[in-house]
């Protein structure tokens, strides 16, 4: 298909058609700049005032050998003019930068949903490696794209076309003309959604700074991307699109990805007690960015980072820093969890205070890396050697990883214990706006140091059953610490049978105690009492709350509980759960919430599983609900 | 740092009753512990040490400092977490060797090579203490264990060429029984700015017994070890007869005797200590076996140097804020 420019037909702000909300996906290889572009477009849109939720999805390769389906990245977005809670189910917009991206995505296509293609990446090779028989975009079968709104556009001859003719510039290679492809398109999908390019101008400005020629390249093809939306005749039906701004809290925003919200809350949870915070931390996917922010952060900022040489020295120098006085603390995934276990017993023994988060992927064993899951609930509640309990508690989205990790800084200190936080792969690696949190407003909690002298190292508090943090280096504190048992009081080693059993209640009850400071759980949506609770935790809070909100307005009796506390679970959770004929518990694992729940409180709540690597869609999670009612009324 | 009473080097011993075996070398070792922190002046409430398990790691609870015994092969992690967290203290790791090359030995060799600024004992009684009796890592081959009934066929590691290999600046080695020895390697090390590593050769009396009493007999300890000092040439023997020669054929350090062969005086190497090759052949002499400091180079950059200046608290927060408002941010009014 050609397309002919002409200046004239551009149409403007007012003539463009007004949606709600949009669902957008970029896929193509993984060296094509596909997250590069989607960032970008979440924070122009974000700039324009709309709400937004990303998902980038890749493969756990880094660069797999390109047109391979196996190799395909990409990264879905939906940008909306209310508030949203996931980065939608269907799409609206696809763009396939290979043939290899058609075939994977073309089925999330809604019929009817533009479909933008790089004709010029639809070759005979491409196609072969992507296991087509032909080529789909031919006039032959030109039935097989029937459903869709297609854009089919010779991107790469285009972008090549705009780079040689920046003057002065000299390109060495086709290749590296390419690269720049992806800048061309999000020029394009900018315009088509009707928004600014100025964010992105200045982001590659920034970012190419040193770089004269990749900056030039860049902007030309963004430029062009644009111009080429408002001057090419599209094809009849694909008409720009406008959303609204969304209405949210007054405050200042940008967008972050629940890595950085929750790097950022580990510091802050650290800096507002007064305490260094001491991130210890070997790469792991997909953790490893909570380490990037804090280490980019750094030294000036008070913030002290160690890349360990594995999982278990992490935990241990972890460890080591908080004995010293400061807050240690450790980020990981599933596989770092279980060489780290041995070293939670011992903070556990030694009553010391620490922060792990776990960021949830695909499991067992290396699993799924780059793909997200909420299979280690059980491990972050139980798995470790000895009666050894820990707090967990769990984020829900993005934005929350800031105060989630403030408030684990908060219990780890004030009850002398290791704290479990749990994220996953989604929230990690997710974006949405965030409202940036004052520091200054965040309670000081600043710890009294310095002198120990008269205070019993393990002595205990009678509210909180925590000991004292008596740190190296202050006067009067010496005392020594370890893993062997010791005895309540003088914490002298003991082997005594009574003071063991004494020791394991005590330290039992001092987590337990935990669930008097937190808290009482809330109904998310919904009514207090009624037919049916949808009992979610982490992650899948966005799908449940919409699928809920759905079903609520059509006037069923439906609730949404989002739990934040896993361990100890709010006490009043069994009360209100028991206000509900029926409990289902939506999570990405076989059913571990579920168990945990008819564990301890007796209550046959029902699990509703998926363990696809993906987060649940919104339809999913409303199919079970509309299945656990017609259940219930035949 | 230092204690503003002088101390004795009894006040650096803890209450509790001791309870490694009856003639155990750990005393020893403690023993001359104590008596460096009272020469130093060391205040015990700046002072931590820092073990993992096994019979030697229990040291911490013998000592009147602050004291940390953690997890089997971790005190290495541990203690560089302590330095990261609070680089002023005084640290110490107390650690064997199982503790410290078999399942600690990935610490150990990220230890020496970050050089984390703090003195490293490992007690070498080529034996497993604690689980009764096994093979270590440094047993020598053929050696008869419950594990190991046939005896053993490994290659035992050599503490002191893995410490070399690991990039440690101060590398030394010590007898259990040899008291003098102890106390002034300790000295040394104590001093060093940076990993200082030293190995204790121990003897075990229940499992291992007088597997050192080569290098342990009083009347042998003249032909058998070689006590290195920098700057002097390597003599050894009751009247200094012997010394250390370095033959360039097989790029090797070899005994001689001054006077036999031609030799004199002029051909006995001089110890320097500060020289990396040197110290690689000196890890590969066992007769006469190297005490003393093997390797002393002070390196400029080491873990748990800089201590956190007053006030960055403040400033740490106003960094903080100030990336969580970087790049694009909007207004909702």
């Amino acid at each position: 298909m050609n397309f002919q420019t002409s200046a004239g037909t551009a149409p403007d702000e007012g003539r463009r058609l007004r949606r709600e909300a949009v669902v957008i996906r970029f896929a193509g290889d993984s060296g094509d700049g596909i997250q590069a572009a989607g960032s970008q477009f979440g924070i122009e849109a974000a700039l324009a005032g709309n709400d937004l939720s990303t998902y980038p999805d890749y493969p756990s390769e880094i660069r797999a050998p390109a047109g391979t389906t196996y190799g395909v990245s990409s990264f879905q977005i939906q940008i909306a003019s209310q508030e949203i809670h996931t980065p939608g189910d269907k799409l609206d917009c696809l763009v396939a930068f290979n043939p290899a991206a058609l075939k994977v995505h073309l089925g999330d296509l809604k019929p009817g949903g533009v479909l933008i293609v790089d004709a010029g990446a639809f070759k005979a090779a491409g196609l072969k490696k992507a296991g087509y028989e032909h080529d789909p975009l031919s006039e032959d079968h030109a039935d097989e794209l029937a459903d869709y709104r297609l854009l089919n556009v010779d991107i790469s001859t285009l972008t090549r076309e705009t780079v040689s003719a920046i003057p002065d510039i000299d390109v060495s290679s086709k290749k590296d003309a390419l690269k720049a492809r992806n800048m061309w398109v999000l020029g394009l999908v900018l315009w088509l959604y009707g928004r600014e390019k100025g964010a992105t101008l200045e982001w590659i400005n920034k970012k190419f700074g040193t770089k004269p020629i990749v900056r030039a390249v860049n902007s030309a093809a963004i430029e062009a991307g644009y111009a080429f939306g408002a001057t090419a005749l599209l094809p009849s039906g694909l008409e720009p699109v406008t959303i609204e701004p969304a209405k949210a809290a007054p405050g200042l925003y940008r967008t972050a990805t629940g890595a950085e919200t929750t790097a950022y809350g580990l510091a802050a949870g650290a800096l507002k007690q007064g305490l260094l915070p001491v991130y210890c931390s070997y790469p792991i996917t997909p953790a490893t960015t909570m380490l990037h922010t804090l280490a980019r952060l750094g030294e000036e900022a008070g913030i002290r980072t160690f890349q360990a040489e594995d999982e278990i020295a992490a935990i241990c120098a972890a460890i080591g820093a908080s004995y010293a006085g400061g807050l240690g603390m450790t980020g990981t995934s599933g596989p770092g969890m279980a060489l780290k276990s041995e070293g939670f017993g011992l903070a556990v023994a030694a009553e010391l205070p620490l922060v792990i988060v776990n960021v949830q992927r695909g499991g067992p064993s290396t699993g799924l890396p780059t793909k997200v899951e909420q299979s280690d609930l059980l491990q972050a509640v139980a798995g470790r050697h000895g009666d050894a309990p820990m707090p967990v508690i769990a984020m829900r989205s993005p934005s929350e990883g800031f105060d989630i990790a403030v408030e684990a800084a908060r219990i780890a200190v004030k009850y002398m214990t290791p704290v479990i936080v749990l994220s996953d792969g989604y929230i990690a690696n997710a974006a949405e706006p965030w409202k940036i949190p004052s520091l200054t407003d965040l309670p000081d909690r600043r710890l009294q140091r310095g002198d120990a002298h008269g205070i019993q190292p393990f002595a205990r508090d009678p509210d909180t059953l925590a000991r004292p943090w008596i740190v190296p280096g202050m006067a009067g504190g010496v005392h020594r610490l370890g893993g062997l048992e010791r005895q309540d009081g003088s914490g002298e080693v003991s082997y005594d049978a009574k003071n063991h059993e004494r020791m394991t209640e005590l330290r039992m009850r001092k987590i337990d105690g935990i669930a008097e400071d937190i808290p009482l759980q809330e109904v998310e949506l919904g009514a207090e009492t009624g037919d049916i609770a949808v009992l979610g935790w982490g992650s899948t809070y966005g799908a449940i709350t919409d699928a809920v909100e759905k079903l609520v307005a059509e006037g069923l009796s439906v609730s949404h509980i989002h739990l934040r506390y896993i361990h100890p679970f709010p006490r009043n959770l069994p009360e209100l759960l028991k206000g509900f004929k029926k409990v289902i518990v939506p999570e990405l694992n076989t059913g571990q919430l579920t168990m945990l729940l008819r564990a301890k409180t007796l209550l046959p709540v029902e699990a509703v599983t998926k363990v696809a690597g993906r987060p649940f869609q919104i339809g999913e999670v409303e199919t079970a609900i509309r299945a656990a009612l017609s259940e219930m009324s035949s | 740092m230092t204690a503003e009473v002088a101390l004795k080097p009894k006040d650096y011993a803890s209450a509790q009753d001791v309870r490694w075996c009856p003639g155990c070398g750990n005393y020893s070792v403690i023993k001359a512990v104590q008596k460096t922190l009272a020469e130093a002046g060391c205040n015990p409430e700046n002072t931590v040490f820092v073990s993992g398990i096994g019979c030697s790691s229990r040291f911490p609870y013998y000592m009147e400092t602050y004291g940390f015994h953690t997890i089997h092969g971790r005190a290495a992690a541990v203690a560089t977490g302590v330095k990261i967290s609070k680089p002023e203290l005084d640290v110490w790791v107390v650690s064997g060797d199982g503790d410290s090359l078999a399942i600690g030995g990935n610490h150990l060799l990220h230890l020496l090579r970050r050089n984390v600024d703090v003195t490293y004992l490992l007690l070498n009684n080529e034996i497993y203490g604690l689980t009764k009796g096994q093979a270590s890592p440094t047993s020598r081959r053929g050696t008869l264990s419950p594990t190991s009934p046939h005896g053993t066929l490994d290659q035992p590691v050599n503490p002191i060429e893995f410490a070399i290999g690991a990039h440690g600046r101060f590398i030394a080695r010590c007898v259990d029984a040899l008291q003098n020895l102890l106390s002034e390697t300790f000295a040394r090390a104590h001093a060093f700015h940076g990993t200082s590593f030293v190995e204790i050769l121990q003897n075990c009396l229940v499992f291992n017994d007088g597997v050192f009493s080569d290098q342990e007999d009083k009347k042998k300890i003249d032909d058998t070890l070689l006590w290195l000092h920098h700057g002097e040439p390597m003599l050894y023997g009751a009247d200094k007869s012997k010394g250390i020669l370095f033959n360039p054929k097989t790029y090797a350090l070899e005994p001689v005797t001054i006077g036999l062969d031609g030799v004199t005086l002029d051909d006995i190497v001089v110890h320097d200590e500060t020289s990396h090759g040197l110290a690689m052949m000196l890890s590969a002499l066992e007769a006469p076996l190297p005490v003393g400091v093997i390797y002393a180079a002070p390196e400029a950059t080491f873990i748990g140097r800089q201590p956190i200046p007053q006030g960055t608290m403040a400033k740490s927060a106003a960094r903080l804020a100030g990336a969580m408002h970087a790049g694009n941010t909007w207004r909702v009014e």
